[in-house]
């Protein structure tokens, strides 16, 4: 079973790399991309690490994934979205996927079954991180936020018109 | 349970995709995601030795790559944007500015 898990995960993980890498595109790339972070996500919780699956999800999938789109359509424009959709028959199809999605997840709330949950000094709960990089990653932890300061200023600096 | 040594080799073969795209791609922005590409890679394999010894310091430390990662676009994408305002176009092969 999870060796099956795995392999799936691994295909779609290898899979959109190569959308990535290859497809002409910025923008379909950078949704290879979110569907990458999101696949080396699942594969960080069959690793137990239930923290870091949910600070990539937020911080990649989420936050840089943002900034990623927002560039390519600044800087790279594409034909705007006004008149009739050449293909709003395979647009249409949106509708039973989302009710499919919607299903599957009252499916699992309904049954949440299977997976025991863990204890709180699980390895990769929150609170062994916690505690860790307020303990002995404490420096590196003061450090990460003046960097992001840094950042945030040169960024600023960056993109001001002078 | 899958043995450490296959995600390894999953990860190795995502670091030499991202390090292909950074080669052969010629938009920044590609080479960009291909870099985090690469990083999450190498993230994956910290994780997998932590995995594998039973600690939690790997997943400290793919902590701090992904807060380098995030202040790294966050500033990289502001240097391309700048460089399209001056240049107009978006292709690294234009942009041999610091090469004497």
């Amino acid at each position: 079973m999870a060796a099956l898990a795995f392999g799936i995960i691994a295909f779609i993980v290898v899979g959109s790399a190569l959308g990535l890498v290859l497809k002409r595109n910025p923008i379909h790339g950078a949704l290879f991309l979110v569907v990458n972070l999101a696949g080396i996500a699942a594969l960080y919780l069959t690793l137990g690490a239930e923290f870091l699956a949910a600070a990539q999800v937020i911080v990649y999938a989420g936050a840089i994934m943002v900034l990623f789109v927002f560039a390519i359509m600044v800087l790279i424009p594409g034909k705007e979205e006004t008149g009739p959709d050449p293909r709003r028959r395979y647009r249409l199809l949106a509708i039973p996927v989302g009710v499919a999605l919607l299903a599957e997840l009252i499916l699992i709330a309904v049954r949440r079954g299977g997976v025991p949950p863990r204890g709180p000094g699980s390895p990769g709960g929150v609170e062994t991180i916690g505690r860790l990089l307020f303990t002995d990653y404490l420096f590196p932890f003061e450090l990460t936020s003046l960097l992001l300061l840094a950042a945030m200023v040169g960024v600023m600096l960056l993109a001001k018109r002078t | 349970m899958v043995p450490e040594s296959y995600y390894l080799a999953l990860s190795a073969v995502l670091f030499a995709i991202g390090v292909m795209g950074v080669v052969v791609r010629r938009n920044p922005l590609v080479i960009f995601m291909s870099i985090e590409l690469a990083l999450n890679a190498a993230n994956l394999a910290l994780v997998a030795f932590g995995h594998r010894h039973g600690s939690a310091d790997g997943q400290a430390m793919v902590f701090f790559v992904m807060a380098v990662a995030a202040a790294e676009v966050a500033v990289g994408l502001a240097i391309i944007v700048v460089i399209f305002r001056v240049r107009h176009r978006l292709s690294v092969d234009d942009l041999s500015l610091m090469r004497w």
